[in-house]
């Protein structure tokens, strides 16, 4: 009987385990590891060199950028696309006019909005930012000929070619793209939220945007949290790249003068244009850490009693 | 031309659903004020109701338009595109969906990715399955290890794996192959596939299970025929998840797949981008675009329930 179940649970695990093994895990190894070495990626010869690539990158101008504007998106847009779909995902379920025996109530149409605030989710990152490409461009694109339509023909921006504006033009992208998910995810919070906690604070004199900080977001609180996380990741990760490598210029993606290089594109760049794939394994590993940082971080500053209802 | 009879159709009951929101709007903003003389609390409810309505709508045509432009733009000529990005077309140029189809390759590029996200899907379902219904009814040693080395892979960085994965695939003749590039897809959909699951598994009630085992059924019959039909909701969420994750994939085979025969759907789009710089081919590349739109977008309203709950369903665990 116990034979039967361990050959079993054997059976059933060795496939995934040994997939998820060859293909995930053993690189991560790897990667850490060739951090150490001089491996070109070109040749199989390679040696130890200790910490070499370490000291290396913090000389290194261009990592210092890609870090500086790693952090700039992990910090900044979990903060905007949160709040904003906080607020819109607050609209949408409170906004609406009272009606007979509701304290508060939807606004009418909210499931069109959230089916439309949906769309850029289920669109290809690389679709979005293809498209944003063209919008953007300063001579034809979307962005400046409506500038031009509304009387604005002095104010003509070179957007993505503008090294100042380049950075946030693609977060802007970013935040278009993610926006609408979060606001699915808070208002399907929302909605279980009882009625009766807001007919009693506003029965209690409370204004509609006090029961927000009162209510909503104490007990939405869990939500916002993983919601931030799963942002951070995003906007440190495969969506940073995608956007970045796609739509600012220069010699595969990042801007003039590196004005919009972020940390997974660098290791891309360093691996498969220049060469350098043990040097591209160490910035990887700084990529690491400053993800699993940022992580421990909004944990440890989230942590606060859960409150059930 | 199936295509093309669909795409028309999708704008226009877009346009519609918009205007109709505008629309229905409008009164209702009237009755909110007609109301106002009543006490303090209702004009209060009244403002917000005239604001929310107005930010809503704002942020919903901020979505909607560049979609919109994007498909006006597909059936325009280039000329058109350069002089006037705004204007509508002059006729519908559908001779810039056909070209993009054939000669800009996006027929090879629905194929390829049809067929990698075809035997990706099935692949992650039943290896996630099997290892998560596992891991979420047996005890035995290393139990939370592997559980916990499944989800670990959710928050890595994938780049970093991506260098070293590289060579493997190279050493093991995997590089640019259609196969290489599936199984890689079911390695990288398993953390969440797993996690998932087995958050799934451990609601399902185990009496039913025993049942079917002291009946006689093997485990791996009760697996197939008992546990998997009961966690059909938790499987079609999960197929959902990772369905659009597999279609829209840029990152994977940007790096493992550059083989131009086997390009999929979105480094098929990019590449076609940076090569109509040189040709000059806009529309060709804003038909192939909005193609590669359509199909997700059109499934997502059919299936917006189910795409909502599938997506959500791994953040708010």
């Amino acid at each position: 009987m116990q034979h039967g179940k361990y050959r079993f649970i054997a059976g059933f695990l060795v496939a995934p385990l040994s997939l998820y093994l060859l293909f995930v895990i053993w690189p991560f190894i790897q990667s850490i590891y060739y951090s150490f070495t001089d491996w070109t990626g070109l040749s199989p010869d390679f040696k130890m060199v200790g910490v070499d690539n370490y000291t290396k990158m913090l000389d290194d101008d261009v990592f210092w950028k890609s870090l500086q504007h790693s952090l700039t998106f992990a910090l900044l847009l979990p903060l905007i696309t949160v709040s904003l779909a906080l607020f819109f995902a607050f609209m949408i379920n409170v906004g609406g006019r009272r009606r007979k025996g509701a304290a508060i109530a939807g606004v009418r149409g909210s499931g069109f909005y959230k089916i439309v605030y949906f769309f850029p989710q289920v669109l290809s990152i690389a679709i979005v930012a293809l498209l944003f490409q063209f919008a953007y461009n300063p001579n034809s694109g979307a962005l400046n000929s409506a500038l031009q339509a509304v009387g604005l023909d002095s104010i003509q921006p070179d957007w993505l070619g503008d090294p100042d504006l380049a950075l946030w033009c693609v977060m802007a992208v970013l935040i278009w793209s993610t926006v609408g998910f979060f606001v699915v995810l808070f208002s399907a919070g929302m909605a279980s939220i009882p009625k009766d906690f807001y007919e009693a604070a506003l029965l209690d004199g409370a204004s509609r945007f006090t029961t927000f900080f009162k209510i909503t977001l104490p007990l939405l609180w869990d939500t916002v949290q993983s919601g931030w996380i799963y942002m951070g990741i995003l906007a440190l990760g495969a969506e940073s790249f995608a956007v970045v490598q796609i739509m600012t210029v220069g010699p595969s993606g990042g801007g003039p003068d590196y004005s919009t290089i972020v940390m997974p594109l660098y290791v891309y760049q360093k691996a498969f244009r220049d060469g350098q794939a043990a040097y591209a394994t160490t910035i990887g590993v700084a990529l690491l850490l400053v993800t699993l940082l940022f992580a421990a971080i909004v944990m440890r500053l989230g942590r606060r009693e859960r409150l059930e209802y | 031309m199936k295509t093309t009879n669909i795409e028309p159709t999708d704008a226009d009951s877009d346009a519609d659903a918009d205007a109709g929101a505008t629309r229905g709007d409008d009164p209702m903003g009237k009755q909110g004020a007609d109301a106002s003389p009543k006490p303090v609390k209702s004009r209060e409810g009244t403002v917000l109701n005239v604001f929310s309505h107005g930010v809503l709508i704002l942020w919903a045509f901020m979505v909607v338009m560049p979609l919109l432009w994007a498909v006006m733009t597909s059936f325009k000529t280039d000329r058109d595109i350069f002089i006037s990005p705004w204007s509508l077309p002059d006729k519908l140029h559908f001779e810039n969906w056909s070209r993009a189809w054939s000669s800009a390759h996006m027929s090879d590029y629905f194929a390829n990715t049809l067929i990698v996200v075809g035997f990706s899907l099935v692949g992650t379902l039943l290896l996630g399955s099997m290892a998560a219904y596992v891991l979420a009814r047996f005890e035995f040693p290393g139990n939370r290890f592997i559980y916990f080395l499944f989800i670990g892979g959710m928050s890595f960085p994938i780049i970093l794996a991506l260098v070293p994965l590289f060579y493997v695939m190279q050493n093991l003749s995997l590089l640019n192959t259609l196969p290489g590039l599936i199984l890689v897809y079911i390695a990288y959909s398993l953390p969440f596939t797993v996690f998932f699951l087995t958050g799934f598994f451990r609601t399902l009630p185990t009496s039913i299970a025993e049942a079917a085992f002291v009946d006689g059924a093997s485990h791996t019959r009760t697996f197939f025929q008992v546990m998997l039909p009961m966690a059909k909701p938790g499987l079609v969420s999960v197929a959902i998840f990772n369905f659009l994750g597999q279609w829209n994939q840029y990152l994977l085979p940007t790096v493992l797949n550059t083989e131009q025969d086997n390009k999929v759907l979105s480094q098929g789009l990019v590449q076609l981008a940076v090569s109509q710089g040189y040709k000059g081919d806009w529309s060709g590349l804003f038909a192939g675009l909005v193609m590669a739109m359509l199909p997700v977008l059109a499934a997502y309203i059919i299936f917006q329930r189910q795409v909502v709950t599938g997506l959500t369903a791994g953040a708010l665990k």
